[in-house]
Parts: structure tokens; sequence; C-alpha cells
């Protein structure tokens, strides 16, 4: 019943796909696609840069063309990455994964029932509650990242891998996100179904409310997810032990080693380019979840 | 590399603010200790060996620096030092001392560049080493001027313990000279003579960065400027003194001339203008040798090093840019067992051989300077024996050269005005004019004494 039920989500979203329904006239689709070729081109232009550079030499890079490619050593520079330092790199790109995954997979748990709750439940001082964590999301991390030192180092925490898994499970975003949904996409009725069938609170969360709110879960996943992989300040506030640190700290580590150590130029150049692979493959692999999840409740 | 974002200095000026007090507080204390030997007996009394293993936590940013810490575990199982790491200073690491400091859980030791030294003595971050007779008696083994970084003028107390040194010597293209007939430059006059022929065969003689304040002081500090003081009524600034205006003048002539290319500096482009032999010389620092082998790669064998051009014919002047130092941070438990580590660190042939190796760090002891592998010649240098020359220029270097309690603002308040210098708005003084007025200024928001 309840896979019956997220499945009309997804092909709703197919439904509204751009040009099975509307056909606009030859011109204006040929100027909207020449914009959309022209930003799609601005936006991989470095990535392309990065992918090409990559593959070159120390000396290739400054020489030749920018934007193709010289002698191919991107297998080379790959293996000396990888290699450098006992392996720190790889190091450094299981830290991020850890952080950013195990990180989001918890801030999603705790920000579904938090939005849940705030949905479904009614009890006093709700709307007050909802109405912090809504102020939390106009909070920068960045403004927090300070405090949350002082506070961790009060209880020897600094330095240590809770210092950046804790505060990155919080996600009001998620909590609103969660809300909004939860109201629009999880009936009162199916609740009240399953309380008469003999379900706890607990139960009818995990069986049936999660179920109904996997695009939006997907969604809060994603944006923590990529929230944390690009998190910079508290890793730089927090951590001293390189074996922790993420791979995006690490990567500055580097970059601002260059002067003493100018083979880092190229190491650095090729971890930007590793270090964002983990990211297209989340987004390749949960985008279609997200788009679920963002038009849900726009045609009702 | 000398960048700081926006971020870093709101939060540093939060920091100052409510450090201001403790500066108070920790100048009347140095005031008072000065000739009391009582005090001093109290302080000798910390200084001493503790019971059992000590624990060290030491920052630094210098890359392999592991591989010398454990060659010490390795041979003082009683004192283990752990490494902890960052970014460079100014990237982030000087901001972590700082919030550390306020945390109460500052490394035992940290390595800081000597321009930052007197921002952590101000805000009262520092051990005083001269309460440890080792630190006093290691002075003999620095050259001269590395040792007056670290005592901030007050011949009574030691900051930190010397590390690195960058004197500055003139790196030019050999082969280009001497193809096209043109003098090696011995003085500043020469230097401009040889740039009007260099710019006729269409090359620049070098590069003026306008980011890199650090390169302009090294000039003014040859030229004899100061441009801090410091004594028991305050500081005095005077950045736009004699010797930076001959400076500035200087270089804004070479500007307004067009003989000089301002790319900025430690880009691609500026590497590129080296290796593709646009850019003949390069005033810079011991490690700048570096800096050219991995930019300009193409020009192997084909660069030499001789003596910075002097603003006297005959004259022995070296500037200096760069060097660092490693100092115990204020409210360490083991400060006997950091000064032992910290003087094996930068005395010992061992550990300052590995740093060389490691991450080209140039010695600021005399026999430092006579290490064997600084005694060989360099390929990339046509066989010379470029270190020799780097070693004279570091005993030329004046000694008395201090840097101010606001180093960061002060480098971003000038580089601001050296852009605009560059772009034709404004002259080089005119930025050093701006500077001064906005550094006092800085100074006393802070509530640092200045004299007028």
């Amino acid at each position: 019943m309840t896979t019956l039920q997220a499945r009309p989500a997804r092909s709703a979203a197919a439904a509204s796909a751009p040009g099975r329904s509307v056909r606009t006239p030859v011109v204006p689709r040929i100027a909207a696609m020449t914009v959309m070729v022209v930003f799609t081109g601005y936006f991989l232009f470095p990535l392309w840069w990065l992918l090409v550079a990559s593959s070159k030499t120390r000396g290739d890079v400054l020489g030749t063309n920018p934007l193709w490619f010289a002698d191919l050593h991107l297998v080379d520079n790959v293996r000396d990455v990888l290699t450098y330092r006992d392996g720190l790199f790889g190091q450094w790109m299981g830290n991020s994964l850890l952080y950013a995954g195990v990180g989001a997979a918890v801030a999603t748990l705790l920000a579904s029932m938090c939005g849940y709750a705030l949905a479904k439940y009614q009890f006093r001082g709700r709307e007050a509650l909802f109405n912090v964590v809504l102020g939390g999301v106009l909070v920068p991390a960045t403004a927090l990242a300070l405090p949350l030192f002082l506070i961790f180092s009060a209880v020897d925490l600094t330095d240590t891998y809770w210092s950046v898994l804790l505060p990155s499970i919080v996600s009001p975003f998620g909590v609103y996100l969660s809300r909004i949904y939860a109201a629009a996409s999880v009936p009162d009725e199916l609740i009240e179904a399953a309380r008469l069938d003999g379900a706890g609170e607990i139960r009818t969360f995990f069986g049936v409310s999660v179920r109904l709110m996997v695009p939006a879960l997907v969604t809060v996943y994603l944006f923590q997810f990529v929230a944390i992989w690009n998190n910079f300040f508290l890793p730089l506030i927090m951590l001293r032990d390189e074996r922790k640190f993420p791979v995006t700290f690490g990567l500055y580590t580097w970059n601002s080693q260059v002067n003493q150590i100018p083979e880092l130029n190229t190491f650095v150049l090729v971890g930007a380019l590793l270090s964002i692979i983990p990211l297209v493959v989340a987004f390749l692999a949960l985008q279609r979840f997200w788009r679920g999840g963002l038009g849900a409740g726009s045609v009702k | 590399m000398k960048k700081e974002t926006p971020m870093h200095q709101r939060t540093r000026t939060g920091t100052v603010a409510l450090l201001a007090s403790s500066l108070l507080i920790g100048t009347l204390a140095a005031c008072s200790t000065g000739d009391d030997t009582a005090a001093g007996g109290a302080d000798a009394a910390a200084c001493e060996p503790s019971e059992g293993t000590v624990e060290l936590s030491f920052t630094s940013w210098i890359p392999g620096i592991e591989t010398a810490v454990e060659t010490w575990n390795e041979a003082n199982p009683d004192i283990q030092v752990t490494v902890q790491t960052g970014p460079n200073g100014n990237s982030g690491t000087y901001q972590n001392f700082f919030n550390q400091l306020e945390a109460g859980n500052a490394p035992d030791l940290g390595q800081i560049e000597y321009d930052a030294l007197p921002n952590f003595r101000v805000q009262d971050g520092l051990e005083d080493l001269s309460a440890c007779a080792d630190v006093v008696a290691a002075q003999e083994q620095f050259v001269d001027w590395t040792w007056g970084q670290v005592t901030l003028g007050d011949e009574e107390s030691v900051w930190a313990v010397p590390q690195d040194a960058g004197p500055m010597a003139l790196f030019y293209r050999a082969d280009l000279f001497e193809e096209n007939g043109i003098e090696v430059p011995t003085t500043w006059e020469e230097y401009q003579a040889a740039a009007e022929q260099i710019r006729e065969l269409d090359g620049y003689i070098t590069n003026f960065s306008q980011s890199d304040v650090n390169q302009f002081a090294g000039f003014v500090w040859q030229a004899g400027g100061q441009w801090f003081a410091n004594d028991a009524d305050g500081w005095s600034v005077t950045l736009a003194d004699d010797a930076s205006t001959q400076v500035a003048d200087y270089w804004q002539g070479l500007m307004s001339d067009d003989l000089v290319a301002t790319y900025p500096a430690w880009t691609p482009e500026w590497d590129n203008a080296y290796n593709s032999g646009e850019v003949w010389t390069w005033v810079s620092a011991v490690w700048g040798a570096n800096s050219i082998a991995s930019g300009a790669p193409d020009t192997a064998g084909k660069w030499a090093v001789a003596p910075m051009p002097q603003w006297e014919d005959g004259g022995t002047a070296a500037g200096n840019w760069g060097g660092s130092s490693t100092a115990v941070f204020k409210g360490t438990e083991h400060l006997y067992e950091a000064t032992k580590f910290a003087l094996w660190l930068n005395t010992s042939e061992e550990a300052l051989t590995i740093l060389n190796e490691e991450a080209n760090i140039y010695p600021a002891t005399t026999a430092g300077l006579e290490l064997p592998v600084l005694k060989e010649g360099v390929e990339f240098y046509g066989g010379q024996a470029i270190y020799d020359v780097f070693a004279e220029a570091s005993a030329q270097v004046n000694p008395d050269f201090v840097w101010g309690p606001t180093m960061t603002q002060v480098y971003t308040d000038v580089s601001d005005g050296f852009k605009e210098a560059a772009t034709g708005q404004g002259t080089l003084l005119d930025a050093l004019e701006a500077a001064q007025s906005s550094t006092v200024e800085a100074l006393e928001a802070q509530a640092i004494p200045v004299k007028q």
C-alpha cells in the first residue's frame, strides 16, 4: 500500500516534464536553447579546465593551452596524489564521506522526526518551537563556529570526529521542509488507520509516514550532504590533526603550503577533481527523488 | 599566502577587543619584572623540569615536520611531542591560536612568523623564555638579527626561538645579461639603467608585486627604514620615514616608466613571465630559489644569484623577507621541556638538515648556514653554490627592524594602496602615508599606546 502511495509522486513529476504538453514556437525555442547552451558552457567551463589541468605535468600546466590536453598524465597524477604522505588524501576523502554521509543521515532522521511531530501532533508551544527552529535557518553556520569551538573546548571535545559530526546533524532547514512535506503528504486518516491497527507512534512513523516522506527526506539528505561536504570554517576551527581533516580543508591546507612545496600545486588540482566525484555521484543518484520532492504540493 | 578573508579580520578584531584589557596588565607586569630580581627568581622557578613523562603539543604547518619530531621522540622517551597542523599562519592558524588561547587550550608550542610575533606578544599569548637559562645561553648560536626578531626590541625578554630566515639577494638570468652585454647591477642606480636597456629588448627587469608588501618591507629594511619601534611609552609608527620614501619613490619611478611588470605574484601569469624569459631578475629571499626553479622549469641552468643592489656604491646591506620562530604559548605546564624541544628543533644539525630537506627551511643559526647541503652547487643555478651568497646576506641584515602588532591590517592597507598605484591612481608613497594613519587608528582602537 505504501509503495503504491510513493509512486504517483514520481510519475506526476514525469508528466510535468517540459515538452510533453506544451509546444512553443520555433524561434523562442531556439533562443531559449541558445541561452541554456551558453549557461551550461559557462558552468561546465571550470570543470573542463580542472579536468584538463589535472591531466598535465607541472610544466605543461603553465606552458600549454589551458583548455586542451597536452601529454596525458592523469593516471600518474592521481596515483601521486593517492600515495603522497601515506595516502593522506584517501584518508581525507574517507573523512569527508564519514562527516557528510553519516552527518547528513542522522540530520535527516532528526529533522524528519521533528518536522513530522510539528506537523502531526497538537501540543502547547508548537508554533513557538517551530518559529525558533525557523529562526535557525537564518543564522549562518559560520557565525556559530567560534561559539561552538569555545563550548567544545570546555568539554574537551575539540580535535575529535565528534567536533565536526555533532554540529553537522543539526538542520533547521530540514525540519522546516519535513514539516511542510509531512503536512501535505501524510494524510491524518492514514495515521488514524495505523493506530487503529494497533501500531505505536514510533512504528507508525517508520512504517507509514517515513515512506510517504521519502522525496522530502532525499532532499534534506542531499542539501545537508552538500552543506557538510562544503563546510570549511568549522573543521578549520575545530581540527588540528591532519588525519581527521575533511578533503576541502585538507586541500586548502596544501594550497597554503605551495610556496614551500611546489609539487602541491598539481596535487591540489587533481585532489579538487577527485573531491567532486562523490558530489556528482550523489546528485546523479538522488536527483530524480529530489525533483519529485521540490514539485510536491505545487499543483493542488 | 598573505590574504585573510574579511571574516577572519572581523573575528580577530573581536578577539582583540576582548583582550585589550589583558594587554595593559601584560605591559605592566613586563615593566615590573624588568629589574626585579625577586620576580626573576620566581620566573626561573617556572622553568624547572617536570617529573615523569611529559607530553607536548606543537602546531606547525611546515610540510614534513613530523619527520623531525619523530626523530626527537625516539631520542627523548621522557618528552614526547605530538604535531598538530593546519594552513599556514595568516591563512587560519594564527586565528586558531588566538581562539585556543581564549578557550584556554592552546598547544604548548607553535610556529609563528616574525611579523606576527608582536601581535601575540601584545595580546599576552606568549611565555617569556628568558626564564630558561638554556634559551638565554643560545643567543650566541643565532644570527644577530634573527635574535633581534624574537626579543621584540626588549633585551630582557625572549619571546620565541628563531627558526628560519629569509635574507634577500638578486636572482638574475645570467645567460640573458651576458648575451646582451648588460652588466649585472650592483647598485639600485645601475639596476634602473639595466631596466631601461632590458625594456628596449622587450623584456622587463623584474616584476613589482602590489600584493606582496613583504617584499617591499624587505627593500625598506635594506635601506635602513624602521616601520615600528616600541618602548615603555608605547609604539611609534613610521611607515613613511625617509628610507621608505626613498624606496617608494624609486619603485614608483620604475612603474611609471613601464620598466617593471606588475603581475600578481605566485600566479600562473607570473610563473609564465619568468618561464618565458619576459622577466629577467627577482630580488627575493633565499626560499625564492625554489619558487623560480618550480615556476620556471624551462629556464633551468640559466639563473645565477648575486648580492642585492645597494643604495650606495660599495654598500653591504641586505633585506629580509620572511622567516619564522617557535614560540611557547601562555599557559603551558612544561616550559622547561618545551624550550628544550624548541632549541633542539632549531639548533641541532640533525633537525636543521631534516627541515631543509623536507621544506627548504633556511636556518637561523650561524652553524646552520654551514650545513653541508647548503654548501653544494645547485644545478638549476648552473651549479653555483648560491647559499654562500645568502649566508653573506644574512650577516648584513639590519638587526633592529621591528614589526608592529597589527601587521595583517598594515599589509592589507598598504597593498590596497599599491594596487591603486599600479593602475595609475596615486603613488606608492600615498599608499604608505594612508596606511600610516590607518595603522595609528588601528592601534588606538585596540587600546595599544601610540606615540605621535
